[in-house]
């Protein structure tokens, strides 16, 4: 398999907190514009491995290779910067900014406004603040919250929390976005929704890699799925293979006695 | 876009309001005050005097209000601000190791002090933005306690606790004049007190500020004005959100590609630099540059004045900037003697009378200024938690048929 294939390589990653091994030689690749799901019981380190990819932590050992090219212990703003997206387990929006402005800050990476533009607003400025604003607002269409653009993002239902986070993750044009249990409290109906958003992510040309603990979304949308379990990679292949994994089945109901 | 909107949509926009008001406050409070007080200029000067709090509130707010960042030690840059006007525009290096004295002109040092005070914001921000916090601000408040200690203890630099006195006033070429030039007029007609800046040693005719309160008045004025638009500009800016971004979240604003250090870092150097404006206006109008006007409390009054006008809302920071110093120039200073007249109107003058531990009305409520200051203090932010004019979510660009429009737009859109 040729690296222009893989959008995202993983080899022998390994995170250690003292004692602790969160990542334990993680080795997995991720093909350009698949859906590639992560799970594995709680405090397995799927999150710690999102946070390795991301940069908010350094990995102990193992290498990181986004696009062909080595990120390993790159800061979080380089990595967005480079293409990669995420949202959070715990949504963490910008409470008291305007939905609109979340999705703006979002964009923040692909502008080009220098300080003295901003000072002294500019054409060239105000220009790309119109563009921006322009394109902010078709993200939050394309998520389906538009109509909340001006209210503070503190007071939006969970649901709409949840897709304001994901358009603000698409508004920095990532090539790759890691969803970090995007269906975690969602009705069955916000499910369904949630994964015809996510085919719709897909359609832009975006490769989707993320953590989710329900099983029919993750069976539902998923190409391939690798299964972590006490930070170890314990099974990787397609819904059906991994459904049958004995290693798996252990990990998920404990050993049959 | 702005200027598209009826005007009765943008009085209901409450900062654009604010601002109104305080402009036209600002044009009609010289005349008023001086047809009052008949020809006084008395509260023209205090006016003056207030307006560098204004500047150094405007500035501050944009370190603690936008980006979030606890800023107990900003009189050192209002220090250095002062400093570097005082130091290049008095006699002052002439007896320093340098010995050589430098008459440089109001408005080259006022460019130049924004930039020494931000390059001193930029210097304190470097190594210690890495810090969160609490801890941020126990660092601003140790930078803030060794400013005027050093100028304290370089009395060959600094003058030390005798101060740098007989600083240059700012002045115009001769042909600037008008209403604002005040009685100095007769200045400019009798001749000349001006420094010619490419050759020291002559004089030219010129229009010099000499201490005139009205022409004091109009610089800090326009000051302000410039300073506003500037800090509005940010606001509203890529930087500006950015600076929100990190004030909410920190960690979600460095994944979305914000890069927190060099953010933060301008966020020091550009509040700084206002600072450093003030400092540079502050040591032309006082006339001296003294290490005792940059303590702590200096630093605590103008967050206090932020915090109480409503941080994160420029128009909210000007009008506590205004309220504090006039209660503690104003309203303070004088409640011993109000208090003293009210009680004998009221036919409790008996109170006024010394007797045994009472130090009669006047020294009782001299005594307890600041406990009234204090009670003020807790009694705002009792009443308005989030400021007198809080900032609020902000008018978008759009107008509102825009948003209605987008709305029903997206109704189709809206289920994926």
């Amino acid at each position: 398999m040729s690296d222009t294939d893989n959008i995202l390589v993983l080899t022998n990653l390994t995170k250690r907190f003292g004692g602790l091994v969160a990542v334990d030689n993680v080795s997995l690749n991720i093909k350009r514009g698949e859906v590639f799901a992560l799970i594995g019981p709680n405090g397995a380190g799927k999150t710690t491995l999102f946070n390795n990819v991301t940069g908010l932590f350094q990995p102990t050992t193992g290498h990181v290779i986004f696009d062909g090219r080595e990120i390993t212990g790159a800061k979080p703003h380089q990595v967005a910067k480079l293409g990669i997206a995420r949202t959070f387990q715990n949504i963490r929006l910008f409470d008291y900014m305007t939905c609109l402005d979340n999705v703006r800050v979002g964009r923040h990476v692909r502008m080009h406004a220098k300080l003295w533009d901003s000072l002294f607003k500019s054409r060239r400025e105000r220009r790309e603040e119109e563009r921006v604003t322009g394109e902010a607002m078709e993200l939050l269409k394309f998520v389906g919250i538009s109509k909340q653009a001006h209210q503070y993002a503190r007071n939006l239902p969970y649901g709409q929390q949840r897709r304001l986070e994901i358009a603000r993750a698409l508004a920095t044009d990532p090539k790759l976005l890691l969803l970090d249990e995007p269906a975690a409290g969602f009705t069955p109906q916000e499910k369904v929704e949630l994964m015809q958003l996510v085919k719709k992510i897909l359609t832009r040309g975006i490769t989707v890699f993320l953590i989710e603990h329900d099983m029919k979304v993750v069976m539902g949308i998923s190409e391939r799925i690798v299964v972590l379990d006490h930070g170890e990679k314990i099974a990787e292949g397609s819904p059906d293979e991994v459904r049958k994994d004995a290693r798996v089945i252990e990990a998920y109901l404990g050993k049959s006695a | 876009m702005m200027g598209r909107l009826h005007l009765r949509e943008r009085i209901r926009d409450r900062d654009q309001a604010i601002y109104g008001i305080l402009l036209i406050a600002a044009l009609i409070f010289p005349m008023t005050t001086m047809f009052v007080s008949g020809g006084s200029t008395a509260y023209i000067s205090q006016a003056a005097h207030a307006g560098t709090w204004v500047l150094l509130a405007i500035g501050l707010n944009v370190v603690v209000g936008f980006a979030g960042l606890l800023d107990l030690g900003y009189a050192a840059f209002f220090a250095i601000g002062a400093y570097t006007y005082a130091l290049f525009a008095s006699t002052q290096l002439g007896s320093s190791p340098l010995h050589h004295n430098f008459h440089m002109p109001f408005w080259l040092m006022l460019i130049l002090g924004m930039f020494v005070a931000a390059g001193f914001g930029a210097l304190l921000g470097f190594p210690t933005l890495r810090l969160r916090g609490d801890y941020l601000a126990i660092v601003t408040l140790g930078f803030g306690e060794i400013v005027p200690q050093l100028s304290y203890n370089l009395p060959q630099w600094t003058g030390g606790i005798n101060a740098i006195g007989n600083i240059d006033q700012p002045w115009l070429p001769g042909w600037v004049t008008g209403p604002w030039a005040g009685a100095n007029n007769i200045a400019f007609v009798q001749g000349s007190n001006c420094r010619n800046p490419l050759d020291q040693t002559h004089f030219i005719p010129c229009f010099s500020f000499a201490f005139d309160p009205i022409a004091f008045y109009v610089l800090i004025v326009i000051l302000i004005i410039g300073a506003v638009i500037l800090v509005n500009n940010l606001y509203r800016s890529r930087l500006g959100r950015a600076w929100m971004a990190i004030r909410e979240d920190e960690v979600a604003a460095a994944a979305m590609g914000i890069n927190t250090v060099t953010t933060k870092l301008l966020a020091f150097a550009i509040g700084a630099s206002f600072s450093g404006f003030a400092g540079a206006y502050y040591g032309a109008i006082f006339d001296l540059v003294s290490p005792d006007d940059f303590l702590f409390v200096v630093s605590i009054t103008v967050l206090v004045m932020v915090v109480l006008g409503g941080m994160g809302n420029i128009s909210g920071v000007i009008v506590g900037a205004l309220a504090i110093y006039f209660v503690l120039n104003t309203l303070l200073p004088s409640l011993a003697s109000n208090a003293q007249s009210l009680a004998s109107t009221i036919g409790l003058g008996s109170l006024n009378a010394q007797q045994g531990d009472w130090p009669g009305l006047y020294g009782e409520v001299q005594r307890m200024q600041f406990l009234i200051f204090g009670l003020i203090l807790v009694l705002i932010m009792l009443l308005r938690p989030q400021g007198l004019f809080p900032s609020r979510v902000r008018e978008q660009e759009l107008t509102h048929s825009a948003v209605q429009e987008e709305a029903s737009v997206a109704e189709e859109g809206a289920r994926p």
